[in-house]
């Protein structure tokens, strides 16, 4: 009796949740329990948790729902030759994934080990501990995949939980393109909170193309985690077109010399929804480089973070790092917080980081109408223009078609 | 006959300032008018003004262009009614390409007059003969607004969105500033090609040798927010030599 009274609300939203029976280190089970036991969801006096509330997560109502979905629903659809891998509520689906052990070179297991250490994070722990399903895929030597692999991560019914774990092994000379994308089906007030582990080994390429786009009140969580080897190169494009409650916490450790990262997001928020980038690069080898840049457009009341983390450690020589957010206030109660941080232990680096938020530049838009634009057209003009800056940069073209559509459909504007 | 805009006693002010204190201006089809001032006398408030820039208040006076109350426009409506301003500080707009914007901007202009969009076979086809007018290079034509361009690139720039618009009254606050001779035959001769009985041009300058190029009908010298002195494209000539002092003099006489 007394032991129920001094539970805590994170106690009491776990035991809502069925314990994972998901094959992972039995050492990362026992710190998942040891973080979690006792623990309170964090508050914004929570540095990590500052800007963004969890009250919301810790009152869900939780259902565990049964698969509902016939077929991958059309808009999840994006690149027309991937490779795709399908979960609905975090349970991964293999009748409606494609067979991608037969693809040449990839490694296909629905275990869900990894090399990475626990993350002291309580989503981490809570999709160690409750993950819903879990897969790895190895990307073997030298392959050279010619099509992504794309991961449809679908929310279907009310108050379900996701929480799916996805390790990637891009093993040494191998490139690799993977789709993530979160969509739902007659869902709302569901959580995702998916966790992505991934080894990108020496001299190989890997980009990840994230795209968030669901239609509903529900919330989502990524924990993506990266290491990256000597001359390796790793590529990340968090793309936030839609979506009520969004958090998503980048991490990348360069362990290896002459190893590349790109950071790209674009955020396009309107309403009341809340998108929250956390990103972290820790350089802890020489000779390496870094781009990351991150841009959004807010609207309406809705709220945006960003908060950049860079770090050159002591030995740590030569990096070249640049990072760069900037922000367009479309309305007077969209607000962001931004903050980007370098901290730097080496001597001899190069590194810049700068954040901006503004409104639209009036002299511009002053400047088309006196072409001719209607005040709609030019704030559009101005707006694409932005985003666009982000989404050029962006190798897969399916990719980009499928966030200019999306946000024609939402915004009206033409890219 | 009729008049392409006839300014009327116009008064403007900015943050309680007034710039412009009663200016009459009347300009004809198929006429040029240059005008000179000292700087800081209003030239570029009154281009801002007939453009439709929101900040100026109208206090007093009237515009009428070519039959409509030019003053009731909003800024995209006076300029797909056919104004057009070359502006003297040519706006630098990041990732928005000239061809494209230029492209919305000619739909929406013809859209407006009940016209059918332009296909984009002849939309290329007038980019490639308008560039060729002012000989700017393709590749600016194609490139973000003004970003990273020369300030001559800038000026002749504005002039080649003035040849894609075909506007019927051209505002040219100091086009030729900034230009090299070369330049400034350049941007003088695509003016000069762009112009029909029909159409007319304000041209605003602080240096007669542009009126070599481009040949007046009428010079006017604004003075502290009016109009106060007008003549042949002579009195050009007379105010390089003579500077705006025996102006200020002849204006304290009358008073
Ligand atoms: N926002 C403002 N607030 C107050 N005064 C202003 C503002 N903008 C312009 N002015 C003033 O209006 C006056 C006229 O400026 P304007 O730019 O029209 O001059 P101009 O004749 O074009 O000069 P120039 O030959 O230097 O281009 C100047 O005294 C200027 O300082
Ligand atoms: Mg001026």
């Amino acid at each position: 009796m007394s032991q129920t009274l001094m539970n805590t609300k994170l106690d009491q939203f776990r035991s809502k949740l069925t314990p994972s029976k998901v094959k992972i280190d039995q050492t990362l089970l026992d710190h998942a329990d040891a973080y979690l036991s006792g623990r309170e969801f964090p508050t914004t006096r929570d540095e990590f948790w500052k800007y963004t509330r969890l009250t919301k997560i810790s009152n869900l109502e939780i259902n565990v729902n049964d698969s509902i979905i016939q077929s991958i629903p059309e808009e999840a659809i994006i690149h027309p030759n991937a490779q795709k891998i399908v979960f609905e509520n975090g349970v991964f689906r293999k009748d409606l994934s494609d067979d991608i052990l037969q693809v040449q070179g990839v490694q296909f297991s629905e275990k869900g080990s990894s090399s990475f250490t626990f993350q002291e994070d309580v989503f981490y722990a809570l999709n160690c501990k409750y993950s819903t399903d879990a897969i790895t895929i190895d990307i073997e030597s030298k392959t050279i995949l010619k099509d992504p692999i794309h991961l449809i991560l679908i929310s279907s019914g009310d108050g379900s939980v996701s929480m799916p774990r996805i390790v990637i092994n891009a093993a040494k000379f191998s490139e690799s393109e993977f789709i993530v994308s979160t969509h739902n089906v007659n869902s709302q007030n569901c959580l995702s909170n998916v966790v992505i582990e991934a080894d990108v080994q020496e001299n190989a390429k890997l980009t990840i193309n994230k795209i968030q786009n669901e239609k509903s009140s529900n919330f989502s969580v990524f924990n993506e985690r990266v290491d990256q080897a000597l001359n390796s190169c790793f590529t990340i494009n968090t793309l936030t077109l839609n979506g009520s409650w969004i958090r998503n916490n980048v991490r990348v450790n360069v362990n290896g010399q002459n190893a590349e990262t790109h950071l790209l997001g674009a955020y396009v928020t309107n309403e009341n929804q809340h998108v929250d980038n956390h990103t972290l690069i820790d350089h802890l080898a020489p000779n390496c480089q870094s781009n990351e840049l991150y841009k959004g457009v807010l609207d309406g009341k809705s709220t945006g973070v960003f908060n950049g983390k860079v770090f050159v450690r002591k030995d740590a020589q030569k990096i070249n790092a640049f990072q760069s957010n900037g922000n367009v206030l479309l309305s007077d109660d969209a607000t962001i917080n931004s903050k980007p941080e370098l901290e730097i232990y080496a001597d001899d680096v190069k590194c810049s980081h700068g954040s901006t938020t503004g409104q639209l530049d009036e002299d511009a838009v002053y400047y088309l109408r006196t072409r001719g634009l209607s005040e709609k057209s030019a704030r559009h003009l101005l707006v694409t223009a932005f985003i666009g800056d982000v989404l050029e940069k962006i190798e897969d073209e399916h990719v980009v078609k499928y966030a200019e559509n999306a946000l024609s459909m939402r915004y009206g504007w033409s890219f | 006959m009729k008049t392409l805009i006839n300014i009327k006693d116009l008064h403007a002010s900015i943050n309680g300032k007034e710039i412009l204190k009663g200016l009459n201006l009347e300009v004809k089809p198929g006429e040029i008018h240059a005008i000179m001032g000292p700087n800081g006398a209003g030239k570029s408030t009154l281009a801002s003004v007939l453009a439709g820039r929101e900040e100026y208040e109208i206090t007093e006076g009237s515009v009428d262009f070519d039959g409509k109350d030019l003053l009731e426009l909003s800024t995209e409506d006076r300029a797909r009614e056919g104004l057009f301003l070359a502006f003297q500080y040519p706006v630098e707009i990041p990732g928005v390409s000239n061809v494209n914007f230029l492209r919305t901007a000619l739909n929406e202009i013809r859209e407006y007059n009940g016209q059918e969009q332009i296909s984009a076979k002849d939309f290329m086809a007038l980019v490639r003969e308008k560039s060729a007018l002012v000989e700017l290079d393709s590749k600016l034509a194609s490139r973000s607004v003004n970003e990273g361009f020369s300030g001559g690139e800038k000026k002749r720039n504005e002039i080649f969105q003035m040849a894609m618009l075909q506007p019927k009254l051209a505002i040219l606050d100091e086009t030729d500033s900034g230009l090299d001779i070369d330049a400034l035959r350049i941007v003088a001769n695509g003016v000069n090609k762009l112009k029909t009985p029909e159409n007319g041009a304000i041209v605003i300058t602080h240096y007669q040798r542009l009126l070599d190029y481009i040949v007046p009908d009428f010079v006017h010298v604004l003075y502290d927010g009016k109009i106060v002195k007008s003549g042949p494209k002579e009195l050009a000539l007379e105010l390089e030599e003579k500077g705006y002092d025996w102006i200020k003099e002849e204006l304290e006489k009358a008073h």
